[in-house]
């Protein structure tokens, strides 16, 4: 745009109309069109709020839903501020005992306030990358093992077709029951709603992965498959030189495809198995039943649908940093 | 000079759903120390897998390959192939292409200093050492085949295989990428076997030009010598009376192959070759310089 600007230096007056036309229509496109579907969204909202009566009040409008941002985040500082007040407390008084009597051994103990929405949503993000990177690191090899042999791919295959389309909710009670039985170390390292939920997330989200990682590997270009053979490349090598490189940009649509998944999956799976993440958030409001907890929740709703967003941009931008084929990501 | 590399008596069929296709039936081939053989004829006719049955990428199912005295089972290094489509890592750049080859043919026996002098002792004999840090996405297509070549050429094939290394670029990269071939030709001296449909470029750069007649049940129809003085110059030849008559010679061949419409088909092939043979031998008669020479 500017070289022509430049080039045609004569007919500047004549040319910048049409250039401020074309500024002038992205502008619209990218910034006025998505800002005015915003308006009309929350116009129809708080229109259509108004007239649903719930047993708890009014379905909250826009309006609720930002006073109650509002009152999320000022409970997570007060929270933030009491836990605080509390180690300064208890510092304090270690150090006196400890000045009156010098073998005294202080104890230490844990702040127990209530998880503040913030550090729900921080679990939640917690939750659902252990599960998705455990689900990664099953489904990759087995993806790329399926994709390099048709005899291994006719036996998965079933399997993998069978499981892929079972819902979260369905997995849980299972994936409860067998980590009550085996997970039983006296000191947990972690919760065993964190382990139920996290399964439940690697169970669901590992199909989409091992599905995009077969079909990549098998559709490997036949010539550079020929070019390992002729270098003779020992079956490690040729994994690591030729398929992991050239089936990179399937790899990755499988595993935006499945951290949309596990993400989907994880609310559901926080709600029943009690983690306290979102899912948990959600459902505590909803059986607590104030005025506040539908709009409460509906922060939520927000909240998740722009952590989903997020996760798959940033899944994006990863994809276009390593790979080689940027026709792939979009 | 000896014989390096004896394609003896190879036949070749398909297994499809209606029974085995026969490609290839009796190609008989002998090719000594430092020759360019074309291999030429029409599309489908399987150039490509007698190619392929030397690369070792397929197995005959009569006959054989032998290479130095041993019998070729799988594919190496030793029989680099130079592909249709340059079939670079679309993610490694130039020199990283070359060295992927380097390292696996040389990784025991070259040190790290004289695997970097050798990788860019190649790229620069195809002309890409200004370009050797780039990938193939950022590059022409005759670039590509030039490190595509280089990659071959860097695993010091006893026998380059060239599968229409030229096919898929426009006239003008050709006949400069026909000049580099025949200059790295004149300096290394390797021995090539090139497919092509092109007929000048088959006369231009060969020694020997093998017709192939078509397929089904395709064999060798004709070989032709080319005693034209090295180094060729294409617009000095353009004239030469000798040149244009082995032009002619193969023309003349892939018209005449054309032109027979009864393709046989694969039940009845059995004889029908036999009668192609025998008119082939007549044909063979009539061009002196044939066969008999390759024994």
């Amino acid at each position: 745009m500017n070289t022509t600007t430049v080039n045609t230096g004569k007919f500047y007056g004549f040319r910048l109309p049409q250039l401020n036309s074309i500024w002038l229509s992205n502008a619209i496109r990218l910034v006025a069109l998505p800002l005015a579907g915003i308006l009309a969204f929350l116009l129809l909202w708080s229109v259509t709020a108004q007239k649903i009566d719930t047993s708890l009040g009014k379905f909250p409008g826009p309006s609720a839903v930002m006073e109650q941002f509002d009152a999320l985040y000022s409970e997570h500082q007060r929270s933030r501020e009491k836990e605080h007040a509390f180690y300064e407390r208890q510092e304090a008084r270690n150090a006196k005992r400890v000045a009156e009597d010098p073998s005294y051994v202080p104890k230490i103990r844990a702040y127990t306030g209530k998880e503040t929405f913030v550090d729900q949503i921080v679990t939640s993000l917690i939750t659902v990358m252990s599960g998705f990177l455990l689900a990664v690191a099953i489904a990759i090899p087995l993806g790329i093992a399926v994709g390099l042999s048709k005899t291994l791919n006719s036996a998965v295959n079933p399997i993998v077709q069978i499981f892929k389309p079972v819902s979260p909710l369905a997995w849980l009670p299972l994936v409860t029951m067998v980590v009550s039985a085996l997970y039983t170390t006296p000191e947990p390292l972690v919760a065993k709603s964190f382990l139920n939920s996290m399964i439940t997330v690697t169970l669901c989200c590992l199909w989409p992965m091992v599905i995009n990682t077969a079909v990549g590997v098998a559709g490997i270009d036949s010539d550079l498959v020929n070019v390992s053979k002729v270098l003779r490349l020992p079956a490690l090598r040729h994994v690591q030189k030729i398929v992991l490189p050239a089936s990179v940009p399937m790899i990755f649509t499988g595993m935006r495809l499945s951290l949309g998944v596990a993400w989907m999956v994880l609310i559901a799976a926080e709600m029943l198995a009690q983690n306290p993440g979102l899912g948990k958030f959600v459902w505590d409001e909803f059986q607590n039943g104030s005025s506040d907890s539908l709009a409460r929740i509906m922060a939520a709703v927000l909240v998740i649908g722009f952590i989903g967003f997020l996760l798959d941009r940033g899944m994006l931008a990863l994809q276009k940093l390593v790979s080689w084929d940027n026709s792939a990501a979009q | 000079m000896s014989v390096l590399l004896d394609i003896s008596h190879i036949d070749m069929e398909f297994p499809t759903p209606k029974g085995p296709f026969t490609a290839l039936r009796d190609v008989d081939l002998k090719i000594q120390q430092g020759e360019f053989v074309s291999l030429i004829g029409h599309s489908g006719c399987g150039k490509s897998t007698v190619l392929n049955v030397v690369a070792g990428l397929y197995q005959a199912t009569r006959g054989g390959v032998i290479l130095n005295g041993k019998e070729v089972t799988e594919p190496g290094p030793e029989r680099a192939v130079v592909f249709q489509n340059h079939s670079l890592l679309p993610w490694l750049t130039a020199y990283e292409n070359v060295e992927l080859a380097v390292k696996q043919v040389f990784g025991k026996s070259k040190s790290k200093a004289e695997m970097r002098q050798w990788i860019e002792h190649n790229l620069e004999l195809v002309h890409m050492s200004h370009a050797m840090h780039k990938r193939p996405g950022e590059i022409s297509g005759g670039m590509k085949q030039r490190v595509g070549i280089a990659r071959a050429l860097a695993m010091q094939p006893k026998v380059l295989l060239m599968d229409e290394p030229f096919g898929a670029l426009d006239a003008l990269t050709r006949a400069h990428m026909q000049d580099s071939l025949m200059e790295i030709q004149a300096e290394l001296n390797n021995t090539v076997i090139m497919i092509t449909h092109d007929v000048d470029e088959a006369v231009l750069l060969s020694d020997r030009i093998v017709m192939m007649t078509n397929g089904p049940a395709a064999t060798i129809g004709e070989i032709l010598d080319v005693n034209l003085e090295r180094p060729r110059h294409r617009l000095e030849l353009a004239d030469d009376v000798q040149y244009n008559q082995y032009r002619a010679k193969v023309l003349k061949f892939l018209h005449e192959r054309h032109s027979k419409t009864d393709v046989p088909t694969t039940r009845s092939m059995a004889q029908k070759t036999e009668t192609t043979a025998s008119a082939m031998k007549k044909d063979s008669t009539s061009v002196p310089e044939s066969v008999d020479n390759a024994a």
